[in-house]
Parts: structure tokens; C-alpha cells; sequence
């Protein structure tokens, strides 16, 4: 019973240490600046076409099903509203982030696993550097950072791809983005934006977590990325539970 | 070097265990400035595990490990960087970072090691010589994937030597390398421990590889190798064999009495010469 329960509760210990070791070296010198800005142009700006698309797709199937929802009750023109709110506060984060995590806890996984493997994080340890400074700490505040502007950027795209479809079926485009603007309240963007940087923790440290402990040649940095993406997914989800659990139980109010 | 100077590494009772395996098992031995120490033994015996913790990669299980007469057993890992940055390590793979160019790579332990504090101007020509050291001067702005297998290990050999460490560590330096290649990569072994009385561990599975540090010295004027065995009493001792097996280490002398082992696991490391 209790071997059972000794591996994940270590996998869990591991990552707690790992994403204390992380945050401390972000106070701490010395600082990886580069690093950074190159985390963020490989995280950033490589998946803006996989959120731009998303987005798009996801605001206007979002459109499609809610006219057609709306319209039992003659409220079609309140598609954008329904848009607007369910982007901000849910779908534009949510999908957002399981793209990341699909494209970068995995690239981050496979790529700390190989350097893993290679004994390049051992050589990196002995030519006198952190590999938790040099590694795992510039990529955690590079998602912290992009994650927030790509899911900004995913509503957006999302509430005009909705916009697209209201026009298809002639909702006036003034009363569409009337109704999406008016709909949004400030508690909706706090919570929009507060998911991707909470989202941006699990998808950067889980990344790393899986990378750093990954053992057996290639065969293991196969299977660490894998578990680096289903983990990374899945909190995700339990993650968007718990926050929106505490917005709607008002203990944040705003 | 006088006889009371403190051994440049020393293991004391060193034991390690990944996962309840055994890697390491009581293993004590030390190695005097400008010794040669070779280490034989079947894959999985423990020997890159031993590298590894004479730097501190590897957290003995009990046992002390002393480099340059400090105990680093008892050093944390923010502590470690200043006897690390005294050591110079190749890698079984080599090692090098995918991400960097092969200047880059030979220069990181200057402009990382914390110990190490080296002007940019300054750090560029030790790349440039440390590279010409093994004859890869040409190679600066390639990217290891660029290089063959042997040129890779010559690259990491150069980041390993750059600093000047008093004692270098290699890890398989001929592994998976053809007889002209690899009796090369000996050859810069043997010469980076003759400029400057380097003292130099090396695993390896190949009886030649030890046989030529041990009998061979470089000239540095001629720019090769020469065979000094015999001529010079004080050469022959300064090279130790060491065997292991399974994590223990069964044979530490001479060559001489290597050769002469009758024990059949030690015996076939050795090559018969009729």
C-alpha cells in the first residue's frame, strides 16, 4: 500500500522543489537574460499561429452553437454577450494554455530530457552553472509572460471570428460588438487574465520537472514528454476549476 | 611534489546506491599530484559513477571524498563551484551543448565558472589556443551536430583543458571511436597531462589506450609521441591501473603486476603481448 503511494507522492515532492528552487533564482543572480528573451520568442511568437487559429475557430464555433441555442428563446442578438464571456473567461485561457502546453511542455520536455540523457545537464553542473538558473528559470518567466498576451490576443481573434459568423446570420455587427463590450466586467478580465499566469506555472515547471527527471536514453525522453503534455493538460483543467470556484464563490470580489 | 603533500583525490569507504543498486561499493584508493590513474572494468561496474562524484555529481551514500584535501561530501552544491572549476571533466557522449557553437561550448567554463574571472579578449584567445591544442581551429562557429564523433570528443577535450585544471577527468575517451581516431584522442590525453604535469583519470575499455599513458610521453618539441618506459623509473610509477567489478575495486597497482594478475575477470582487460 504505502509503495504504491511513495512514487507520486515523490514526483510530487520532486516538483514542489523544483518550482521553489525556480522562483528563488528569479530574485537571484546570476540572471539569464538572453535566455529569457529567447524562451519568449520560441514560446511567444512560435505559438501565435496555433492560438490565432484556435481562437478564431473556437469564437466561431462558439457563435454558431449559441445562435442556434439563442434562438429558442428569440435571443439571437445576444450571441455576442455569450461569446464575449465564455471567451474571456474560460475558452480563450483554457484553450490557449493546452496548446502551449501541447507544444511546449513537450518541447521543453524533450529538450531537457535529450541534454538529460547526453549528460549535458551533468557538464553544465560541473563547468560551475545552475542548470535550474540556466534552464528552468528562464523559461518559467518566459511563459509567465507570453501566456497572459497570447490568450489576450486568442479572445480577440476568438470574439472576431464569433463576429464573422453573427454577420453570416445577419446580426448587425454594431449589435454584436455592443453586446460582447458591454458584457465584460472587470471581475471577467482579472479572471481572464489570472488563469494563463496561473496556467503558465503548471506548463513551464511541468516541462521542466519531466525534462530534468528524465532517465533510460531515448526511450525516456520519449515517455517524459509525453507525461510532461497529459500532466501539464490536466491541471490545466483542475486548475481552471479552482480558480473560477473562487471567483464565483465572490472571495475575490472586484 | 613532496611524498607529505595531500593526494590531489582521495575516496575513503565511498559507497553509492541508485535506487537500492549497488554502483559504488567501499571503495577507497587516492591519487598524488601528476599521477596517471586508468580505470578498467565492465560496463555497469561502476566507474562513471566514480568520475561523477569526484566532482560532486553524485552524493556518495557514505564514505568521504576529499579533492585537493577538501572533504566535498560535506560541500553544498553553491560550494562546490570552486574545486569544480579545478576540475576538468570529458564526458562519455562528450557532452557538449547542442544549442552552442563549438567557441562557445570551449568557452563556457571561463565565463561560467564563478571561480574563474577572465577578460572577454583574454577568454577568446585561450578558446582559440585550447582548439588549436586539438587541432580543431577551424571549427569555431560550427555546431557540435556539425562535427563527426571523434572531432566532438576532440571539442570537449579542448573545453575540458581550457581552463587549465590541475586534474582531468575522462570518461571513455575512445568509446565507440576507430583504432586511428581514438589512439589520436590518447595522444591529446597524454600531451594535455605532459604541458603542464596534469594529473589525469581516465576510463576506458581499451587495454592500448592505458598502455600508451603509461608507457608513452609527449615531446613537446618533436610535437609526438615517445616511448620512455624503463629510461625513466620515476615515469613508470607515476601510472596506476585500477580494476572494477561491480562496484568494487579488485585490483589497484602497477602495470607490471596487471599484467602478471592471474585473476581471470582482471586478466582479460589486459592485452597478451607473445
Amino acid at each position: 500500500m504505502l509503495e504504491f503511494l511513495k512514487s507520486p507522492i515523490q514526483t510530487v515532492q520532486g516538483f514542489f522543489i523544483l518550482a521553489g528552487q525556480a522562483l528563488r533564482n528569479i530574485l537571484r543572480a546570476p540572471h539569464y537574460t538572453q535566455d529569457i528573451f529567447l524562451q519568449m520568442d520560441i514560446i511567444g511568437v512560435g505559438s501565435l499561429p496555433i492560438v490565432i487559429l484556435t481562437g478564431f475557430f473556437s469564437g466561431a464555433v462558439l457563435a454558431l452553437q449559441m445562435s442556434r441555442a439563442l434562438s429558442e428563446y428569440g435571443q439571437v442578438g445576444r450571441t455576442g454577450q455569450v461569446v464575449a464571456i465564455t471567451l474571456v473567461r474560460e475558452m480563450g485561457p483554457v484553450l490557449t494554455a493546452l496548446m502551449v502546453a501541447g507544444r511546449n511542455s513537450s518541447g521543453i520536455a524533450s529538450e531537457l530530457g535529450s541534454m538529460k540523457v547526453t549528460e549535458q545537464i551533468d557538464a553544465m553542473r560541473a563547468l560551475g552553472t545552475d542548470p535550474i538558473q540556466k534552464l528552468v528559470t528562464p523559461r518559467l518567466i518566459a511563459t509567465c509572460a507570453v501566456l497572459p498576451v497570447l490568450t489576450v490576443i486568442a479572445d480577440f481573434v476568438g470574439m472576431f471570428g464569433g463576429s464573422i459568423v453573427a454577420a453570416m446570420i445577419n446580426i448587425p455587427a454594431r449589435q454584436y460588438w455592443t453586446g460582447a463590450w458591454r458584457a465584460l466586467g472587470w471581475s471577467d478580465v482579472v479572471q481572464g487574465l489570472m488563469k494563463p499566469f496561473c496556467f503558465a506555472f503548471a506548463i513551464a515547471l511541468v516541462g521542466c520537472y519531466y525534462g530534468l527527471s528524465t532517465t533510460g536514453g531515448t526511450q525516456g525522453v520519449g515517455r517524459a514528454t509525453t507525461q510532461a503534455v497529459v500532466v501539464a493538460s490536466v491541471l490545466v483543467f483542475i486548475l481552471t476549476f479552482f480558480i473560477t470556484k473562487i471567483f464565483v464563490s465572490g472571495v475575490i470580489n472586484i | 611534489m613532496t611524498p607529505d603533500s595531500p593526494p590531489v583525490l582521495k575516496f575513503e569507504h565511498v559507497s553509492v546506491s541508485f535506487d537500492g543498486q549497488i554502483a559504488l561499493d567501499d571503495v577507497s584508493f587516492e591519487v598524488r599530484e601528476g599521477d596517471s590513474r586508468i580505470l578498467f572494468g565492465a560496463a555497469g561496474s561502476g566507474k562513471t559513477v566514480l568520475l561523477k562524484a569526484a566532482l560532486g555529481l553524485v552524493r556518495p551514500d557514505s564514505g568521504h571524498i576529499f579533492v585537493f584535501g577538501q572533504d566535498i561530501t560535506l560541500l553544498k552544491e553553491s560550494q562546490l563551484s570552486d574545486i569544480r572549476s579545478k576540475v576538468g571533466m570529458l564526458f562519455q557522449e562528450s557532452a557538449l551543448f547542442d544549442s552552442m557553437t563549438i567557441a562557445e561550448n570551449v568557452a563556457y567554463p571561463l565565463f561560467n565558472q564563478k571561480a574563474i574571472h577572465c577578460e572577454a579578449a583574454e577568454g577568446r584567445q585561450k578558446v582559440v589556443d585550447a582548439l588549436r591544442f586539438v587541432e580543431l581551429e577551424n571549427t569555431l562557429a560550427k555546431f557540435p551536430s556539425e562535427l563527426s564523433g571523434g572531432m566532438r570528443r576532440r571539442a570537449a577535450i579542448a573545453r575540458a583543458v581550457v581552463t587549465g585544471p590541475p586534474l582531468l577527468l575522462y570518461d571513455s575517451p575512445t568509446a565507440g571511436l576507430d583504432p586511428i581516431t581514438a589512439n589520436n584522442i590518447i595522444a591529446l590525453i597524454v600531451k594535455a597531462r605532459d604541458a603542464s604535469r596534469t594529473t589525469t583519470l581516465m576510463v576506458t575499455h581499451r587495454y592500448q589506450d592505458g598502455n600508451l599513458v603509461a608507457k608513452f610521453r609527449y615531446n613537446l618539441e618533436g610535437g609526438r609521441l615517445e616511448h620512455v618506459t624503463g629510461r625513466d623509473p620515476g615515469f613508470d610509477a607515476s601510472t596506476r591501473f585500477m580494476v572494477f567489478k561491480e562496484g568494487r575495486l579488485v585490483f589497484d597497482g602497477p602495470q607490471k603486476e596487471l599484467e602478471e594478475s592471474s585473476d581471470p575477470y582482471i586478466s582479460k582487460f589486459v592485452l597478451k603481448r607473445d
